[in-house]
């Protein structure tokens, strides 16, 4: 028998309403298309509420030195030489004008004496540069965005978690799903698709990501025949919390540091002299994430596992005005006072450079009509973000995916998704209901081990090899999955089907870490320490029948009028 | 370790006619929130139980329920604050989804009628503001749109279904709009009129339960009901509307 299922139509269907997934949403809107946005969780409630720090952009109000050619260089030096001159252009120039145009939509950041919006340090931005609401400016940034889609004639269907895009020849023509709290499904007919589901930081054990990060933009995509690049390449914040461990892995904002805090271990040396003479604590994140790592491993961590970070030679009047969120955080969550006390803290998985591989002009992915933005694309930060370069991110490149999606879709017609199509998806999914089944929850959790144990910080082939092993042991497992229960607002159901992204970005990540034999930004190996001249180029990965093929292409050069601003790579 | 002893309320409207609180035991871990007990449940007992959470941090107000009867983020409450007998249940000013999920989506329909932010006329960007005129408006951004205002508050509890208030959570948004040093509209009016302001009898429920410390009633509903009197019941304006209407002008 034939499952009922809700029919949509519109022009530009948004996945993800994250920062990218709504500016998108927003220029589709104001191209005067019928635009959708679908996300998992509750618009509003997208990892984006994460981001503390700020949104990087060259406006100079507080150094007036900077400008777009400065942001453009700590781009593509810090991401080590692999990231896309024209994506990391067309960001350090633009993001000015996408910060202009939130305060306009009512955000408010911190002011400058003279009134301007104030800028902070951040790690590996040559100057202050960071714009930003305290330790909060992500929510700023969701809640203006989100009060602007709510203003506007866009649908937003929350809840609804896309198991399936749909393609019609070589373009993508919509997307099939379950709602979560009706549990209806639903297929979407569109002529442009944007993924903005964000990124995977959920395949790790010990992770900053929150629950909806697990890689399911990665999977849709890759599936319908959608390039990857760049996929091992994970960023890993050099402060998350240790203690207690419940809020392990938590972040601890670089504004911390940003703002004057120093890293110290058991013995209260300030070791950053040691890594980074020159730029300290606020060296590039992969550089003081291997610190932390390194000094913990070598016996001089704290009594819970981590090193001290020490802000507490500030005022308590400064301390709460700068980072308020980061004071209650360890006040309520680990009873430390931070204007008295050191904080314990640890490396800890933050972010995917890598990604859905997209044309800078347009966004649009290697499918037609398939675009993508945010932390799920990849291109901008190369083999090492810079913190606040994933806010501007989204602004940036939300709204040109969002313009791209929208002439995309003028010049095509909706196409139906077929009958036969959506009701096998749906038996799909429904298969995963039964009562004797293996539990998600126990794969995820080994898989998430497996990952933090053997693909982190300090990598080497053997225990990539042991990774994979472990990954196929568990894909083996995956057609056991079962879970008890009804279609409604069943976590365990939707937990079968992460649980095969997350199987997937697991694969790619370990396959990429263990091709790429050279140490650059956040992939180290411990077996090829050096940067090597002959890896300066990416990892691409296609599907190929059921099998995952990998390509090299080499870094597109920077034209000479950009490449003048760039110091040119040295390798020793 | 000793093990916790955790009662969640379990209900599907769909199979049950009513819903009843079922007794679990958790592991205990060092530093563990409720939300980490809940979820324990959730991956080891039984993978039906509902359970709406996304950052486990504080930031995203998902994680929102009545925890021994008192609204509280499930990720910021220490289960060693709790004692022996730990509750925990939807929050009660919404309707039941499933078990410990509810449906909040009256709120954006809120957020809407709100009129949105709208700078001054003529303005050249690059803006400037003076940080001391932030600060009010600011402190009202820190909301995390948990809705435990809401649930806590008696007219938005006890008259969900007939009520015009938009509750605590629409009233800290608009203030926030308001105050916001370039913007051009006053929603104090609309407030009183469509958005049942006069409801609030300032009992300040919210702003105690308000996990971001957010002074809702002091700061943002008292000066909004201050701002409404001041446009509607002014003695003193009305007595000079009066004498003009009086003289036949406008």
């Amino acid at each position: 028998m034939n499952e009922s299922y809700n029919k949509v139509k519109t022009d530009v269907l948004v996945i993800g309403a994250g920062g990218a997934g709504l500016r998108a949403a927003i220029s589709a809107a104001d191209a005067g298309l019928k635009t959708t946005v679908v996300s998992k969780s509750l618009i509003g409630k997208a990892h984006t509420v994460m981001a503390e720090g700020g949104i990087a952009a060259s406006l100079g109000n507080v150094d007036p030195k900077d400008n777009w050619q400065v942001h453009f260089k700590d781009v593509m030096e810090e991401g080590v030489y692999i990231s896309n001159w024209r994506i990391a252009e067309i960001l350090a120039k633009e993001v000015p004008e996408r910060v202009f145009e939130l305060e306009k939509w009512g955000a408010l950041f911190d002011r400058t004496p003279d009134g301007r919006i104030l800028q902070r340090a951040f790690g590996g931005h040559t100057y202050r540069r960071l714009c930003h609401v305290g330790d909060r400016t992500g929510l700023e940034l969701i809640r203006t965005l989100q009060d602007q889609v709510l203003h506007r004639d866009v649908d937003v269907i929350d809840e609804l978690y896309i198991t399936q895009l749909v393609k019609d020849g070589d373009r993508v023509t919509g997307a099939i799903g379950i709602k979560m709290n009706t549990g209806e499904f639903y297929a979407i007919s569109a002529k442009a698709v944007v993924i903005a589901t964000g990124g995977a930081g959920k395949v790790y054990k010990v992770t900053s990501n929150s629950w909806e990060s697990t890689g399911d933009g990665i999977k849709l995509a890759y599936e319908i025949g959608a390039t990857l690049m760049d996929m091992e390449m994970f960023q890993f914040h050099p402060t998350g919390m240790v203690y207690p461990p419940g809020v392990r892995g938590l972040l601890v904002t670089e504004g911390v540091r940003g703002d004057g805090g120093i890293l110290y271990n058991n013995k209260m040396e300030r070791y950053m002299l040691r890594y980074s003479p020159e730029k300290k604590e606020l060296d590039a994140r992969d550089v003081v994430a291997r610190a932390n790592y390194a000094e913990i491993q070598a016996g001089r961590g704290t009594e819970h596992g981590g090193v001290y970070l020490d802000i507490s030679h500030k005022s308590p009047q400064y301390i709460k005005e700068k980072l308020p969120h980061m004071y209650m955080q360890f006040l309520e969550f680990a009873g430390v006072d931070i204007t008295k006390e050191k904080m314990e803290v640890a490396p800890t998985t933050h972010y995917q450079m890598g990604g859905i591989r997209f044309d800078p002009e347009t966004c649009m992915s290697s499918v037609k009509g398939l675009f993508a933005a945010g932390e799920v694309a990849c291109g901008l930060h190369g083999a090492n973000r810079l913190g606040g370069n994933s806010l501007a991110d989204i602004l940036v490149f939300g709204k040109r995916a969002g313009e791209g999606a929208a002439d995309f879709a003028k010049k095509e017609s909706l196409r139906e998704i077929p009958e036969d199509e959506v009701q096998a998806q749906i038996s799909y999914v429904l298969s995963f209901l039964k009562e004797k089944g293996t539990n998600p929850y126990s794969i995820m959790d080994q898989l998430t081990t497996a990952m933090s144990e053997n693909v982190g910080i300090i990598r080497d082939e053997e225990h990539l090899n042991k990774a994979l092993e472990k990954i196929q042991e568990l894909k083996k497992q995956y057609s056991s999955l079962g879970v008890p229960g009804g279609r409604r607002y069943n976590h365990g159901l939707l937990a079968c089907m992460e649980l095969k992204s997350m199987l997937i970005v697991s694969e790619v990540v370990v396959r990429s870490a263990l091709l790429r034999k050279e140490s650059r930004g956040a992939h180290a190996r411990s077996d090829y320490p050096k940067k090597s001249k002959e890896w300066l180029k990416n990892i691409v990965i296609n599907k190929d029948g059921e099998n995952m093929k990998f390509d090299y292409i080499p870094v597109q050069p920077t034209p000479p009028e950009l490449a003048q601003y760039v110091k040119p790579e040295v390798y020793s | 370790m000793k093990d916790v002893k955790l009662s969640i309320f379990r209900h599907d409207p769909e199979t049950e006619k009513e819903g009843k609180f079922v007794e679990y035991t958790v592991p205990y871990v060092e530093g563990m929130v409720v939300l980490d007990a809940v979820r324990y449940v959730e991956e080891n007992i039984d993978t039906t139980l509902a359970v709406r959470w996304n950052c486990k941090a504080a930031h995203c107000g998902s994680c929102s329920a009545e925890i021994n009867g008192k609204p509280s983020l499930m990720c910021k409450t220490r289960v060693e604050t709790l004692g022996d007998n730990v509750s925990v249940g939807p929050m009660k000013a919404y309707p039941l989804i499933k078990d410990l999920v509810t449906d909040v989506g009256a709120n954006w329909k809120s957020i809407k009628r709100v009129p949105a932010f709208k700078p001054r006329e003529g303005l050249q960007q690059p803006w400037r503001m003076q940080q001391v005129d932030i600060e009010r408006s600011k402190e009202f951004k820190r909301c995390i749109e948990c809705f435990l205002c809401q649930d806590v508050c008696h007219v938005m509890r006890e008259h969900y279904e007939e009520t015009d208030y938009f509750g605590p959570r629409h009233m800290v948004r608009a203030a926030s709009l308001d105050m916001h040093p370039l913007d051009d509209l006053n929603r104090a009016r609309f407030l009183n009129e469509e958005g049942g302001l006069g409801y609030c009898n300032i009992t300040k429920c919210c702003q105690e339960t308000c996990p971001e410390h957010i002074p809702i009633t002091d700061n943002a509903i008292i000066p909004e009901k201050e701002r409404a009197v001041d446009i509607t019941y002014d003695p003193i304006a009305r007595l000079i509307i009066g004498r003009k209407s009086r003289k036949g002008g406008n």
